[in-house]
């Protein structure tokens, strides 16, 4: 039986009462940081931005029924990459970046652009939406880790569907170290 | 109120895009142009795992793991040439590295 | 009315059997908990710290000294409230907080007992790990927000110490989780209280299994945790000689408090985490050596017999005291103390007889539950314990010695364990 399927099961008047009010307050959260990261001057005040993001975000996780992305997201996101930008912000944020100018020559061109992503993306879900459902399945969150163990690492003695590929992964992540360390070393 | 949906979620992420895409495009300090990419990502994660409950398997949450995983490399990769850059040139911004300009 | 009492029958968190009342009545408890927790542990540092350099510490504010937490409590409030020139006031006021919420976040997940949490998630320990590894960020905001090149400096070595033993810690932590996964189904668990029904299930303890991995993987945790907290011997970013108290040199007053009482629930959480993992928990000790209803009694008096020794040893306190006159406010104030402690022991000792011998529902749940929350109280107790012992004991590494010790001896041992603790148990199957 392939793992990744799950049994759908009727979801619409089960759901608690709270779940609007929760998305509505995480999705404001995300977007409202997310608008912090791309405008402030200071890049440690953008830096904390995102991580308010990233927090609502695995906010977000948690109500679509995937704890294990969530607290995948914590730990390796919030905790492991911004802690490393927050590093590399004050070992090379001199004092004279943040008086000078914060937005490119071409920054009317750029806004055009992201304008022209953003008309193609509501014109997008506008026309797709009829092809949603509009109740959502519930997936059962007391197994989810278990059962992306096994699309992971495999179970019942057959290899599990994405092994090869965290295989790679973490060679992936082996090179990005090798990388790093070469990059930063002041002589090889 | 309308009950939460899978397009609430989609609204959302692109949202998040479009931002990310904004700050890329417009910033002029590298380390806050690669935090818009960690935004771009995320929307990209979030509108993943949204689908995966749409469809009620775990394939688009094993996908996000694994983006989460590739953008730790490159957070890390991009800001180890950030530094090596920074040691040889005393700037952070884009405009300023042009060293293979005609 | 009901959803009060549904909770007494069901054996499941608050949180997972919905009750939003009881989860809400968890956080007050717990709030409260650890703020008790943290004022007798200012006490007994304080205290033990003293007696392990053979003087008597804090005396005069009440009866041995008893009341001086609130006596440095009330000092912090009303110390003027320094922000240096040129900081960054908004960061320089969001760090503590982000550093208490880490630490206090924590507290949602960890099990005092099967039904005695506020909830359990399905990613229980990853949630505790990756919320801990934000309690980083709140001290290097501190350290930069401070604008100074004291605290920017101890912030960014004891930001590098904190994600080098997460590291080790997390290396550790996975070799435990394996570990449940050693039963007849052959799935594991990432849930808190899941850990400790499967040590219930295996009948015994982790760090005792597979001896030694067991036990080296505790030890590397308990070393790692040390660290984690930037407790003493791995104080160096925080010490008074040497960086001028590193990230909160500029905090002054109530800001500096909220990173003491940071420093402590992280202390306390990270201790319950290698209680939970390792040490089984809320389960008594010796569950299949000395079982059979008579010793579940016996074992069941012990928190009443525990208070009646706190109870004991301050009656014999006041009756030390010195008769003078003035002496008498506060040996009265300790001979109420010891009459409190006295009343406790009692009625812990009425819940204990009571729902053992009765066997009524609510008695007897109820002395389950103080019986599980009162072992695991017992054993996290030791380690705060061992806390100041070692804060006592050892002198401080220095920065590179620390940061060779967590890359290059406590990486590879946690490597090791984890490799063969897969290896043993593939084989013993």
């Amino acid at each position: 039986m392939n793992p990744l399927l799950m049994n759908p099961a009727v979801n619409a008047g089960s759901a608690p009462v709270a779940t609007p009010f929760f998305f509505y307050f995480l999705a404001g959260a995300a977007v409202v940081s997310g608008l912090f990261v791309i405008t402030r001057r200071n890049a440690v005040h953008s830096a904390l931005a995102l991580i308010v993001t990233l927090l609502s975000v695995a906010g977000l996780y948690l109500m679509l029924y995937a704890p294990f992305v969530a607290g995948v997201q914590i730990i390796a996101y919030a905790g492991g990459i911004m802690v490393l930008f927050l590093f590399v912000i004050m070992l090379v944020d001199i004092e004279r970046v943040s008086k000078e100018r914060q937005y490119n020559r071409v920054w009317p061109v750029g806004l055009l652009a992201a304008c022209a992503l953003l008309a193609l993306f509501v014109s997008a879900i506008v026309k797709g939406r009829s092809l949603l459902p509009d109740r959502m399945v519930q997936l059962p969150e007391s197994s989810n880790t278990q059962q992306i163990a096994a699309a992971l690492y495999g179970e019942a003695g057959r290899v599990g569907q994405y092994t090869f590929a965290f295989e790679i992964a973490s060679l992936l992540l082996l090179v990005a170290i090798l990388g790093a360390v070469i990059m930063t070393k002041k002589k090889i | 109120m309308v009950p939460i949906a899978t397009l609430h979620y989609l609204v959302v992420a692109a949202a998040l895009f479009v931002l990310g895409v904004i700050g890329v495009l417009t910033r002029r300090n590298v380390v806050i142009i690669l935090m818009s990419i960690e935004l771009i990502l995320n929307a990209v994660n979030l509108n993943l795992v949204a689908f995966s409950r749409m469809w009620g398997n775990l394939h688009g949450q094993v996908f996000a793991i694994f983006i989460v995983v590739d953008a730790a490399a490159e957070a890390a990769v991009g800001l180890g040439i950030l530094i090596a850059f920074f040691r040889n040139k005393e700037t952070i911004n884009v405009d300023e590295i042009d060293l293979l300009k005609w | 009315m009901n959803i009060l009492t549904s909770y007494f029958g069901s054996n499941l968190p608050p949180g997972n059997a919905g009750n939003q009342l009881w989860a809400l009545i968890y956080v007050f408890i717990i709030f409260a908990g650890v703020a008790v927790a943290v004022l007798c542990m200012n006490w007994i540092e304080r205290k033990a710290l003293a007696h392990f350099q053979i003087r008597l510490g804090p005396m005069r504010v009440g009866p041995h000294g008893l009341l001086q937490p609130f006596a440095d409590a009330l000092k912090l409030m009303l110390k003027e409230d320094i922000i240096p020139a040129e900081a960054d006031a908004t960061v320089f006021w969001v760090a503590p907080v982000i550093g208490l919420l880490a630490a206090f976040t924590v507290y949602i997940v960890i099990p005092f007992g099967p039904s005695q949490a506020v909830t359990d998630m399905n990613i229980g320990i990853l949630f505790m790990l990756g919320v801990s590894s934000l309690g980083v960020l709140g001290i290097v905001t501190a350290g930069w927000a401070s604008n100074s090149h004291y605290p920017l400096i101890g912030a960014l070595r004891s930001s590098a110490q904190m994600v080098s033993y997460e590291v080790a810690m997390g290396m550790a932590i996975i070799s435990a989780i394996m570990m449940t996964s050693m039963n007849a189904g052959g799935i594991g668990t990432l849930s808190m209280i899941g850990i400790v029904q499967a040590q219930q299930q295996q009948g015994i303890w982790f760090i005792f299994k597979f001896f030694p991995l067991g036990f080296i993987a505790f030890a590397i945790f308990a070393i790692a945790m040390v660290a984690e907290t930037n407790r003493a011997p791995f104080d160096l970013p925080e010490a008074e000689s040497e960086l001028t108290a590193g990230f909160h040199t500029e905090y002054s007053g109530l800001r500096w408090s909220l990173f003491m009482l940071g420093e402590y629930a992280a202390m306390i959480a990270v201790s319950s985490i290698a209680v939970t993992l390792w040490l089984g928990g809320w389960m008594r000790p010796f569950p299949n050596l000395l079982n059979g209803p008579a010793w579940e009694f016996i074992f069941s008096l012990f928190p009443a017999l525990t208070f009646g020794g706190l109870a004991l040893i301050t009656f014999i306190g006041t009756a030390r005291m010195p008769s003078q006159s003035f002496f008498r406010i506060q040996r009265m104030g300790l001979g109420i103390f010891a009459v409190l402690l006295g009343f406790i022991a009692l009625l812990l000792l009425l819940i204990a007889v009571v729902g053992h011998s009765n066997d009524a529902s609510i008695a007897a749940r109820f002395r389950e539950g103080i019986d599980y929350v009162y072992w695991f109280i017992f054993k996290v107790a030791i380690f705060m314990y061992l806390f100041i012992w070692y804060r006592a004991t050892w002198p401080r590494y220095r920065f590179d010695q620390l940061m060779s010790v967590g890359w290059k001896v406590m990486l590879p041992i946690s490597l090791g364990v984890l490799i063969l603790t897969a290896i043993v148990g593939v084989l013993i199957k």
